[in-house]
């Protein structure tokens, strides 16, 4: 493994740390422009439900309120995939969840707005409403789309690869069950907020979004503007995980008010709208069958899934695929059967969550095949060794594996919890388990169909030496403009400090898709070598001219072009760079990304294809009550093989921040709506996320297998990282007290009703 | 309305509320300083901590007229000039921020903490932070940063010993 590198894989400082530990760093909602209005939404309070009408005319005549919208003032369908365009800005003709967007105002101030808003009247017509997805399957007389051919279903897959008939007819044991995942909100600290402007017919959008670019080009449908009228600009973004993944109401309510008043209009979501706005994790019924031989070796897998999708597409045709796709490795399945659906139903619509897709199906077929080793009597890292796939294969659902360090994270995962003489072995009440997980470093194909790079970088040098790198990356948080930073100055030869990122911002960025699919280090990473490998051999041809070498002997290191072997002939980068500026003008590079083709010959093989997987296996510790049901996490080693760590402590820090979310789900998180559609707990007092009190220090490890094609070797870290959190704990509960958990999140009181179980079959 | 005086950062305020208006608004909204962030308005979150007499609080349970006559700190005031306040510069290192929104509550409960406990243990800054989400990090390189906050304000004072 090469480790001669000058800055990568050593800690770098993030570009934007001081400003945000000074409160400097500048969030959607910290910005305030002359002449400013807040806008505020009006929500539906009912599940289901036909507008007959709207009269916004006394909320119009309030003193201080400047203008209303409401559905028909934008009655343009959008979605963030084209195959699920069934959104509209604002309710037309009817609401579908307790919480749909109806109306939205623009008023002087705060107060002004929510008395406008409690002066609209709407007249509805209470329609049948359907909650449970069992439900939405069949029931074919209440429509929540009328687009959905059969009863609420959005869509319906099936997929089959090898035999399967012939894979559990050679098995010698064949086993069933079945689970469910809750549903999770993703409960990003900052709420959404837009800030929309509109001068001289040019509209600017600041808004806390992971997908500016997605966003651009749906504000130009929604409000028929054309694109290059609008400008989209993502200002420090406090955390997103998949919430603030898609366009949404806010950002085209500010737009179409700061349109109609020509004034500023700021938009900042409240945290229960937050918690409405939802797109979080699917629930998922779950059906896993598995076959395997007498040690072990899998033959056939059939796995179903339900997602109950709430009342909108969203991302979810991608998280019902990404559900089934994902259940071919990091075991090899050698044969393959899919079913799988997305129903819709009268609560807010889930989507994309951190690990998407893949979550649900992985906690099942984690605890699944822990309980087949205990039926066949094989210890649980065994069969996972057994099973492992191997680097530069091919699995069933032809998904191409390249680097794969699986096995390195099974063994040290395991060996720092002393695997082999712990399991089985503790008092009883405190145990261990394992489990495993592998994620996309994103997604081959884009969301809509279109033939530009899915990441592009620009960089200049400038005569003061200071690179600058522009890119529609989108740093949420997770560090890519310090990512963006780092590889330009590797790639350089010029330390990380002096390089500025100008980023997600649609004026003056090329495009990159956005933050999602776990895509920004592989594909970003990569433009952005590329470019600054362009700007790189602009420098060198400059200084080889005109000191008569050949360029390939030349070397940027810290800052310096040096010849070796010629001290003499040393200068510094940036006179360099008047050098190349002196003889071509300014010294830009131009990088691009663009996966290679790895899409399947089956339909359907669109999602799951990825330029790189990670991997990752993580052994968690626990301690049950037995009184209480109380689940407490004592250690959790986490494993991911991340390919290369770019920056380690960001890469920790990802690892670490996705396994306490999984940990999270695991033991409360649970977004449950009330019996007639209401969020059962839209607060974070109620809808619980893990405190610093209730987890235990993370202990990551980096596990580097070297990816050939990510940027530098590096491939993903922050999404798949989650995957193995939840089945680790829930394995570790039955080597605790013996109970098998097949429900998460796994509350108190349903580990005693376990454990009741378990004393009294 | 109320007109209120209390010290902000080191300087004398005076500055009319309304009676039901809240610290964080007044901070955030009429005196610019938005480093105090808001997160959910009820108390639950701890984003919008601010250290009230060296103690901290959430300024958004806080009405503006009950900050009459008492110190705020917030963010802004910690650094002098540009030097980082210890606890800032260790989170920082450490890689104890991510999207930064937790951020500032989260340094200034550290603070409050170090003030009164030089040299806490794991379990007390977990307590000391478990009023201040984060959804980022999962904590552990928080805990590493105050804890490298400690040693480095126990190296200073050894220092400051002839």
């Amino acid at each position: 493994m090469s480790r001669d590198f000058r800055w990568i894989g050593k800690p770098v400082l993030r570009v934007d740390g001081v400003a945000k530990v000074t409160g400097a760093a500048l969030y959607t909602d910290d910005m305030q422009l002359p002449g400013m209005l807040v806008g505020k939404i009006l929500r539906s309070p009912h599940a289901h439900a036909r507008i007959r009408g709207i009269d916004t005319s006394r909320a119009e005549a309030l003193p201080g309120v400047k203008a209303v919208v409401t559905g028909p003032d934008a009655p343009v369908r959008y979605g963030i995939l084209p195959v699920a365009e069934d959104e509209y800005p604002l309710a037309v003709d009817k609401v579908r969840f307790v919480g749909d967007e109806v109306a939205a105002v623009a008023a002087v101030d705060e107060a002004t707005a929510n008395r406008a808003l409690s002066l609209i009247d709407v007249d509805y017509e209470i329609l049948p409403a359907i909650f449970d997805p069992y439900e939405a399957l069949t029931r074919d007389d209440v429509k929540i789309h009328e687009e959905a051919r059969k009863a609420n279903i959005e869509r319906q897959v099936s997929l089959t690869f090898g035999d399967v008939e012939g894979g559990f007819a050679a098995a010698d044991y064949v086993r069933e069950d079945k689970f469910f995942k809750a549903a999770a909100s993703h409960a990003p600290i900052e709420p959404h907020s837009a800030l929309a402007q509109y001068r001289d017919g040019k509209l600017t959008l600041w808004t806390s979004t992971q997908v500016p670019h997605y966003v651009h080009r749906t504000l130009a449908k929604v409000l028929g503007l054309p694109a290059e009228q609008i400008r989209v600009i993502k200002p420090a973004l406090g955390g997103g995980f998949g919430g603030k993944g898609e366009p949404f109401p806010l950002e085209f309510a500010a737009c179409l008010l700061a349109r109609k008043t020509g004034r500023p209009v700021k938009f900042t979501y409240t945290r229960e709208e937050v918690f409405l706005t939802h797109r979080g994790r699917h629930p998922m019924h779950m059906k896993v069958k598995t076959g395997v031989r007498k040690d072990g070796t899998i033959t056939a897998l059939h796995f179903e899934s339900l997602l109950d999708g709430g009342a909108h597409g969203s991302y979810g045709v991608v998280t019902l695929y990404y559900s089934g796709q994902l259940l071919t490795g990091p075991y090899v399945i050698p044969a393959y059967r899919f079913d799988g659906a997305r129903v819709y139903t009268n609560k807010p619509p889930c989507g994309a969550q951190r690990g998407h897709g893949g979550v649900q199906p992985r906690y099942a077929f984690e605890v699944h095949l822990d309980r087949i080793a205990t039926d066949l009597g094989i210890d649980p890292l065994e069969i996972r060794f057994r099973n492992a796939v191997e680097p530069n294969t091919r699995t069933v659902n032809e998904l191409r594996i390249t680097s794969c360090g699986f096995k390195e994270c099974l063994e040290r995962s395991s060996r720092k919890l002393q695997w082999t003489e712990r399991r089985g072995r503790l008092p009883r009440g405190r145990g261990i388990g394992i489990a495993g997980g592998f994620y996309v470093s994103g997604a081959a194909l884009p969301i809509y169909f279109n033939p530009m790079p899915h990441s592009s970088v620009r960089m200049e040098a400038d005569r003061s030496g200071r690179v600058t790198v522009f890119c529609g990356a989108s740093d949420i948080g997770q560090g890519s403009d310090t990512m963006l930073a780092l590889v330009a100055a590797e790639t350089l030869g010029i330390p990380p400090e002096v390089v500025r990122v100008v980023s997600a911002d649609t004026d003056t960025t090329p495009v990159d898709l956005g933050s999602y699919s776990s895509r920004v280090t592989f594909m970003a990473g990569n433009a952005c070598r590329a470019a600054a490998e362009e700007v790189r051999n602009r420098v060198l041809a400059a200084v080889a001219e005109v000191h008569e070498v050949p360029a390939d002997q030349l070397d940027i290191r810290d800052r310096m072009v040096c010849v070796p072997g010629n001290e003499g002939k040393t200068l510094p980068f940036s006179a360099a760079v008047v050098l190349a500026e002196a003889r071509g003008g300014p010294v830009c590079g131009s990088g691009s990304y663009t996966p290679p083709k790895l899409a399947g010959s089956y339909k359907g093989a669109g999602v799951g294809p990825s330029p790189a997987y990670s991997f990752g296996a993580y052994a968690a510790e626990v301690e049950v009550d037995e009184e209480t049901g109380v689940v407490k996490i004592l250690r959790l080693a986490a494993a991911h093989d991340l390919g290369l760590a770019l920056n380690p402590p960001a890469a920790e820090g990802q690892v670490e921040g996705a396994t306490v979310m999984g940990l999270g789900e695991t033991l409360w998180e649970d977004h449950a709506f009330l019996d007639r559609g209401q969020h059962a707990s839209p607060n974070l007092l109620e809808y619980k996320i893990p405190t610093a009190l209730d987890v235990p220090h993370v202990e990551s490890i980096l596990v580097e297998s070297v990816d050939p094609e990510g940027p530098y070797g590096a491939k993903e870290v922050g999404e798949g990282s989650l995957h193995p959190s939840i089945p680790a704990v829930v394995n570790a509960v039955y080597d605790a007290v013996g109970i098998w958990l097949h429900e998460v999140p796994i509350t108190p009181e349903s580990v005693l009703k376990a454990l009741k179980k378990r004393d009294k079959p | 309305m109320k007109v209120i005086r209390f010290t902000l950062n080191g300087d004398p305020i005076e500055i009319g509320v309304r009676c039901e208006e809240i610290l964080v608004q007044t901070l955030r909204e009429r005196l610019g300083l938005t480093g105090t962030k808001q997160g959910c308005d009820l108390g639950d979150c701890g984003s919008c901590t601010v250290l009230m007499d060296g103690l901290p609080v959430l300024s958004c349970l806080v009405l503006a007229a009950d900050a009459e006559g008492h110190d705020i700190v917030t963010i802004e005031g910690l650094a002098v000039g540009e030097e980082l306040h210890p606890v800032q510069q260790a989170f920082h290192e450490e890689g104890a921020i991510q999207c930064g929104f937790c951020t500032p509550g989260m340094v200034l409960a550290s603070k409050a903490l170090l003030d009164r406990n030089p040299d806490p243990t794991e379990n007390e800054i977990r307590h000391a932070l478990s009023g201040n989400l984060c959804r980022c990090t999962g904590y552990t390189k928080i805990v590493r940063a105050v804890e490298r906050a400690a040693k480095s304000n126990q190296v200073c004072s050894c220092g400051d010993k002839p």
